[in-house]
C-alpha cells in the first residue's frame, strides 16, 4: 500500500475503537453499585482528552488546564444557583461556550510566549480564576463554594441528581461520545495535521507560511471548551462545585492521567483516566494514609521506562512481537 | 543587520533577477544563511529594505512573505521528523492550497494534496521512502525531502541554503534535475560550498564576505577573479 493510500485511510475506524465504548456500556450493567465512580471516569476522560489536544497535538504545555474544567463547573453552578437555569444539556453548551471564551482571550495572549514563560503563565492565569472565585463569594459561594445544586431532567425525561447515578453515568458517557468525535475529527483533519506540525516543528512551520500562533489560539480555545463541558459534567453530576475544581491538584492531575495513558494518541487520554482512577482508588483503600506514595512510584516508573505512556509501551510490544513473527 | 555591536549583514545591494540561477558563496561567517534569514523574515534587518518584484515586504511577517512565494530551505534540517516523508511534503502543500486550517475533512481524503505531495516525491526520488518517518532516513534523503517541502509552496523565490550538504556526490544531480524542473520564471538563489555543483548550476554567483558583497558576475567571472580565488576559490579551482 503507498503512502498516500494509507494517509487517505487513517482516519477510518478500526475495530478496535469500539472496544472503550462496548467495555463502557458493559460496565454499565456488569457494576451497578459502582456507576458514580464511573461517571468520575468519564469526566476525568473527557477532561483529559481536552487537554490533549493541546498538549499532545498541538505541543502547548499547560498547567493550568483547570482554569477551563473551574470555569465550565462554576458556569452551570452559578446558572443553576442564580438563575435557576438547571436544564443539564443547555448548560454544557453555556459552560463550552464560557470556558471556550476565557481559553480564546487567555489563548491570545499566553500563546505570545512558549517554554517555561508559557508554562508560568498558564499557571497564574488559573489563579487568577481561583483567586476570582473566592473573591466573589456572592456568586461562587467563596471558599465554601456551591452546595446542594439540583438539576432538572435530561430533556425532560431522564431524572438527574446526585442519586440518579444511571441516567448520571449515560449522560456522562454520551457527552464524552460526542466531544470524542470532535476531537477525532479535528486531529485527522488538515487542521490537526497542521497542529501535529506545529508540536514537530514550530520553525518549519512558520517557513511553510502557516498561521501558526493563530492555530494554536483556534486549537487552545476548543480545548478549553472541551474542558469546560468536562468541568460542568462534574458540577451537574456531584450537584455542588468549589475552588478545588480551579485548583493545581486538577491541573497536574490531569496531566498525570495523559502522560500514563500516553499523550498525543487520542485513546491515551482513556487508559490513562482507567489507569490512574483505579490505582488511585485501589491504593486509598489499601493504604489509606500513604496511597500518594504508591502513585508516585507508579509515575517515576512510567516517566522511566514508559516515556510514550502504557499505549507506548503495548505499541512497542507490539511492533517487538511482528517484527519476531515475521520471517 | 545587527546582533548587538556585531554587524553581520552590511551594503548587501543584491538582486535576483526572475528565473536566476543564482549561487551565494563565501567563506564560513560571511553572513549567508543570516542573508537568507533577512530575505524570508525569519530575521528583520536593523536598516535597509527587501523589495518582491517591486514591493516592500521588509516588515512583512514571515508566513506572508511565503505567501507572496518566497521559500526556503534551511542549513540544519527543519522537518516534522515524527512524520511520514508524505505528510511532511502534504502539510506544505496544504498551508499552500489555503487549507492547513481546514476541520471537517480528513487530510488524507484532499486528494488533490496527496497527488501534488506525491508528485513532489517522486521527483526527488523519494518514493520508496513516502511512508517513511522521516527520523527513520538517512541524513541525505532528509535534505531531499527539505526541499520536496519548499517545492510543494510552489515558490516564485526559492532559497536554498546548502540544499547538497549531506548528500551523497553520487546523488546531487537529483538535486539539479529537480531544479531544472522548475518553471523558468522561478528564481532560484543556493548557498552552496560545493563549488562543482555551483558552477554547475549557476548562471551567475555572488561573493559575500564578511557580511558584504564581495563580487558578483558570471561563473567565469568569478572563476577568473584572482582575489575571490585568493580569498574562497583557491584550492577548489586549483584543486
Amino acid at each position: 500500500m503507498n503512502a498516500a493510500t494509507e494517509l487517505a485511510r487513517r482516519h477510518r475506524w478500526r475495530w478496535w475503537e469500539a472496544l472503550p465504548w462496548v467495555v463502557s456500556l458493559a460496565c454499565y450493567f456488569a457494576f451497578p453499585n459502582y456507576l458514580a465512580f464511573g461517571t468520575q471516569v468519564l469526566i476525568t476522560i473527557l477532561f483529559a482528552l481536552s487537554l490533549d489536544l493541546v498538549l499532545g497535538y498541538a505541543g502547548i504545555v499547560t498547567l493550568g488546564h483547570a482554569a477551563f474544567f473551574g470555569a465550565g463547573a462554576y458556569t452551570v453552578g452559578m446558572l443553576a444557583m442564580h438563575w435557576g437555569w438547571n436544564e443539564p444539556l443547555s448548560g454544557l453548551l453555556a459552560a463550552a461556550l464560557v470556558a471556550g471564551t476565557i481559553g480564546l482571550a487567555s489563548g491570545l495572549v499566553l500563546l505570545r510566549t512558549q517554554g517555561l514563560a508559557l508554562l508560568m503563565l498558564t499557571l497564574c492565569t488559573m489563579a487568577l480564576l481561583e483567586q476570582a472565585a473566592n473573591m466573589g463569594a456572592a456568586w461562587t459561594g467563596g471558599f465554601d463554594g456551591m452546595p446542594g445544586l439540583s438539576f432538572g431532567k435530561i430533556l425532560g425525561v431522564f431524572g438527574f441528581d446526585v442519586l440518579y447515578y444511571r441516567s448520571q453515568y449515560l449522560y456522562a458517557l454520551a457527552a464524552l461520545f460526542a466531544c470524542f468525535l470532535l476531537v477525532r475529527m479535528l486531529v485527522y483533519s488538515s487542521f490537526g495535521q497542521s497542529l501535529t506540525g506545529i508540536r514537530e516543528n514550530l520553525l518549519r512551520m512558520h517557513a511553510v507560511g502557516a498561521p501558526v500562533r493563530g492555530r494554536q489560539v483556534l486549537a487552545y480555545a476548543v480545548s478549553a471548551a472541551l474542558a469546560g463541558v468536562a468541568g460542568a459534567l462534574f458540577t451537574q453530576a456531584n450537584g455542588y462545585v468549589n475552588l478545588a475544581v480551579l485548583g493545581l491538584e486538577r491541573s497536574a492531575g490531569v496531566l498525570i492521567v495523559l502522560i500514563l495513558g500516553g499523550y498525543g494518541r487520542l485513546y491515551g487520554a482513556f487508559v490513562g483516566a482507567v489507569a490512574y482512577m483505579l490505582l488511585e482508588d485501589v491504593l486509598a483503600k489499601a493504604y489509606p494514609t500513604a496511597w500518594q506514595l504508591g502513585l508516585g512510584v507508579t509515575l517515576v516508573v512510567v516517566a522511566l521506562y514508559a516515556r510514550n505512556g502504557i499505549l507506548g509501551m503495548g505499541d512497542a510490544l507490539w511492533r517487538r512481537l511482528q517484527n519476531r513473527a515475521a520471517p | 543587520m545587527n546582533f548587538g555591536a556585531l554587524e553581520v549583514a552590511r551594503k548587501v545591494n543584491f538582486r535576483l533577477a526572475r528565473g536566476a540561477r543564482h549561487a551565494l558563496i563565501g567563506p564560513n561567517g560571511a553572513g549567508k544563511t543570516t542573508f537568507v534569514n533577512l530575505l524570508t523574515g525569519l530575521l528583520l534587518p536593523s536598516r535597509g529594505s527587501i523589495l518582491l518584484e517591486g514591493e516592500d515586504v521588509t516588515s512583512l511577517p514571515q508566513a506572508r512573505r511565503v505567501k507572496r512565494g518566497i521559500a526556503r530551505t534551511f542549513q540544519i534540517n527543519q522537518l516534522f521528523r515524527g512524520l511520514t516523508v508524505q505528510e511532511n511534503v502534504g502539510i506544505a502543500v496544504s498551508e499552500r492550497l489555503g487549507i492547513g486550517g481546514a476541520m471537517l475533512r480528513p487530510a488524507g481524503k484532499r486528494s488533490d494534496v496527496m497527488a501534488e505531495a506525491a508528485r513532489l516525491i517522486d521527483m526527488l526520488k523519494l518514493g520508496d521512502d513516502a511512508g517513511r518517518r522521516v527520523v527513520e532516513l538517512p541524513y541525505g534523503r532528509q535534505r531531499l525531502v527539505e526541499i520536496a517541502i519548499a517545492l510543494g509552496l510552489n515558490p516564485r523565490v526559492l532559497l536554498l541554503d546548502e540544499p547538497a550538504a549531506g548528500i551523497p556526490s553520487t546523488e546531487t544531480h537529483i538535486l539539479l534535475d529537480a531544479i531544472a524542473t522548475l518553471p523558468k520564471d522561478i528564481a532560484v538563489l543556493i548557498i552552496e560550498h560545493d563549488m562543482d555543483l555551483v558552477f554547475r548550476f549557476a548562471d551567475r554567483i555572488t561573493v559575500l564576505v564578511s557580511g558584504s558583497v564581495f563580487a558578483e558576475g558570471t561563473p567565469a567571472e568569478i572563476a577568473a577573479n584572482r582575489e575571490v580565488r585568493a580569498i574562497y576559490l583557491g584550492t577548489a579551482l586549483d584543486g
